[in-house]
């Protein structure tokens, strides 16, 4: 099926956020902002869910704790337990003091490194990925608001760009996919 | 759209748009270079050189070319290490503690802030891998059995310590740098018009969109990563510090170094800052965006950890003293008064006394004083590192082995080539790299920019904004009194120059043909 795009164009994110709000409040379907910076407050209006990346980070991070500290454990005691003058390496409890910058360090790391490398991935954001957005400008100081006709069955192509145009636009572009 | 208090001195100066933003500041990155950098950078670049030339002969011949002797077995080489480790400290500082107490003016530095930061750090890790003689076994420092065999890099040392303290915070602060800059790449890709630099910008902004979502994991990621950068900046100078303070030798055995030497290390790291953006704003032009209001915020962090670090030394003699440890007292003594009184003298001076000048708001609002003494604080905080490390050492418990220490000319060699070599970074960063988080930027801009700042209550911002420009100039009398007085002028010119139209498609034709004829 034939679906029609609309890439709605402001220049201003207050008159974007309230156009969103306007259109949303009819019913219309918002499938994507594109802008030059977070638009604060858009992410409920047209439904986009808080990320999940915070726990994931957690996750990494417990998993750095966990490594480092089996890892020193099997290095420093089970392994080569080190006799530093007199003081052996009897039991992991008993040398955790020395042990814990690097344990900190490693959640650190991992914490870090695991929750940016998600982020690459789920933005599908690498190098040399093409950029996607319907206008350079939207990276200077334009905002660009997709609708989508096959996400708003309820309405004809022409009702929507009608709604859309009254939300104070200063271009509307069509592509037809 | 949150409201800031009337009160508080507008962050960016003039009537900027968007647009002007991205301009003022992809404008250095698309024109050509001035000649001043060329001739800065190949100054840099030959010091940078020369360093290296230092650097292979000392691999050449041995860690014996440097002028240490048998008493004093450790001196430049970590001196120097230290002190570019407690300069790259401000960066992360800026952008990952700053942003946590979210505070606005942070967005006009952090960029370079933390540029500054991982070259810094850069220079710090190559005097450890340097002093290891054997650079190409560098490797060892790695948790692998010791000539693989069943035998372990030692845990329980401070050293191995900083190797992992050291890695995670160059590897993490360049992430989170990395993060920030992508939509900043993407912002210069899209207006790139030669093919090699729209070819380079797209593969370094990863294909970034601008797509709401991933603004909302934009978010995310930074608080995250501010929030465990922030502990983690606190634990490198820290371990650091137990570099010395696990150890028992008088001088270096006490427990208040970990947080004086984070003091010290946010004292130098934003004195670099101070010194670095003073050009960099100049050169740029972007004084509307770093102005005074800025350098004052940074000399009151100086002011304050300057006097931590002022308590720091007091603490210390008075503990020499009242531990009635003979040898304790007897390297504070030696410190103050024996032959190295001078490196001391200059200590104190340079890192107690100077910034206490900050208190008079004349002087903390004066650029030229500023950047004075962002210098004196650096050549203090290197001597700091110098006294800790060779007065404590130079005279041990047997007096046939005192000793004193003269540098080599390879020792000075090094330590002015990671000087040169530090600048031709932050110049290459200068010259292709957005220096503003201009990103982040515009979005203060309605809350902090002077132009909305003084735009009247009920005032709505979907209007066109060319009508109130007129009444709203009559009242605005600037906030900010001895900000640079050329700027207080372009708004005027500006709006004068703005077309009056209702329709803004016509201002963005305008602009776009602007756009080519500057080509």
């Amino acid at each position: 099926m034939a679906d029609k795009v609309f890439y709605a164009m402001y220049d201003d994110d207050d008159v974007l956020k309230d156009g969103a709000k306007k259109l949303v409040s009819k019913g219309v379907k918002v499938t994507e902002v594109f802008s030059p910076f977070p638009i604060h407050g858009i992410d409920p209006i047209i439904g986009i869910k808080n990320t999940r990346l915070g726990i994931m980070a957690f996750i990494y991070g417990l998993t750095g704790l966990t490594l480092a500290t089996i890892g020193m454990r099997y290095f420093m005691i089970e392994d080569w337990p080190m006799n530093v003058g007199g003081k052996p390496n009897f039991s992991y409890l008993d040398n955790i003091l020395a042990f814990i910058p690097i344990t900190f360090e490693f959640t650190v790391l991992c914490a870090a490194h695991g929750m940016a490398i998600t982020y690459f991935l789920r933005n599908k954001t690498l190098p040399g990925m093409p950029a996607q957005n319907p206008d350079p400008r939207t990276t200077d100081d334009r905002f660009v608001m997709e609708l989508r006709v096959s996400e708003n069955s309820k309405f004809s192509a022409e009702e929507l760009e009608k709604m859309i145009k009254e939300t104070g636009i200063v271009e509307l572009d069509q592509k037809s996919l | 759209m949150h409201k800031e208090a009337a009160i508080r001195e507008p962050l960016i100066l003039g009537h900027k748009t968007y647009h002007d933003i991205t301009e003022d500041v992809c404008k250095p990155i698309e024109d050509k270079a001035p000649r001043m950098w060329y001739v800065l950078f190949s100054i840099a670049l030959i010091i940078g050189l020369y360093g290296v030339g230092c650097i292979l002969y000392l691999l050449g011949t041995g860690v014996g070319v440097w002028g240490l002797n048998k008493t004093v077995g450790w001196a430049w080489d970590i001196t120097n290490f230290v002190w570019w480790v407690g300069i790259g400290h401000a960066g992360t500082l800026i952008s990952a503690v700053l942003l946590l107490f979210r505070q606005k003016w942070r967005m006009a530095i952090n960029r370079s802030a933390e540029a500054m930061t991982i070259f810094a750090v850069f220079m710090a890790g190559l005097f450890p891998l340097i002093h290891m003689g054997r650079l190409w076994l560098g490797y060892w420092v790695l948790p692998i059995p010791n000539q693989f065999g069943s035998l372990w890099v030692n845990f329980n040392s401070p050293l191995l310590w900083d190797v992992f303290a050291i890695s995670t915070y160059l590897s993490v602060s360049l992430v989170f740098w990395y993060i920030g800059l992508i939509p900043d790449f993407a912002t210069i890709r899209d207006r790139a018009k030669k093919p090699i630099s729209k070819k380079m910008y797209s593969i370094m902004s990863f294909g970034w969109s601008g797509r709401a979502k991933h603004w909302n994991r934009f978010e995310l990621v930074s608080l995250v990563l501010a929030g465990l950068a922030t502990p983690l900046v606190f634990s490198v100078h820290s371990i650091v510090s137990f570099d010395f303070a696990t150890s028992v030798i008088p001088g270096w055995h006490t427990t208040i170094f970990p947080p004086y030497f984070v003091a010290g290390a946010v004292f130098s790291g934003f004195a670099m800052v101070q010194t670095l953006l003073l050009v960099m704003r100049k050169a740029m032009h972007l004084e509307n965006y770093i102005h005074t209001k800025h350098v004052e915020y940074m000399n009151i962090v100086i002011m304050v950890t300057g006097s931590i670090v002022g308590t720091a030394y007091i603490t210390e003699l008075f503990v020499s003293w009242y531990s009635g440890v003979e040898y304790e007292s007897y390297a504070f003594i030696n410190r103050a008064t024996g032959p190295y009184w001078w490196a001391y003298a200059s200590m104190m001076t340079c890192n107690v006394v100077s910034p206490q000048l900050m208190w008079f708001r004349r002087l903390r609002r004066s650029l030229i004083f500023t950047f004075i003494i962002s210098i004196v604080v650096n050549i203090g905080m290197w001597f700091e590192r110098y006294v800790i490390i060779v007065t404590s050492i130079h005279r041990d418990y047997l007096p046939s082995s005192w000793s004193m220490h003269y540098p080599s000319h390879i020792d000075i060699g090094v330590y002015v080539g990671t000087i040169g070599l530090f600048f031709v970074f932050f110049l290459l960063f200068a010259r292709y790299f957005p220096v503003l988080a201009l990103n982040e930027i515009k979005t203060i801009l309605k809350s902090s920019g002077e132009y909305y700042k003084n735009l009247p209550d009920d005032h709505h911002h979907g209007d066109d904004h060319g009508h109130v420009v007129e009444e709203v100039k009559a009242e605005a009398a600037p906030v900010v009194e001895e900000t640079v007085a050329p700027e207080t002028e372009t708004p005027e010119a500006d709006s004068t120059e703005e077309p009056k139209s209702e329709d803004n498609s016509d201002e963005e034709s305008d602009t776009e043909e602007k756009d080519e004829t500057n080509d």
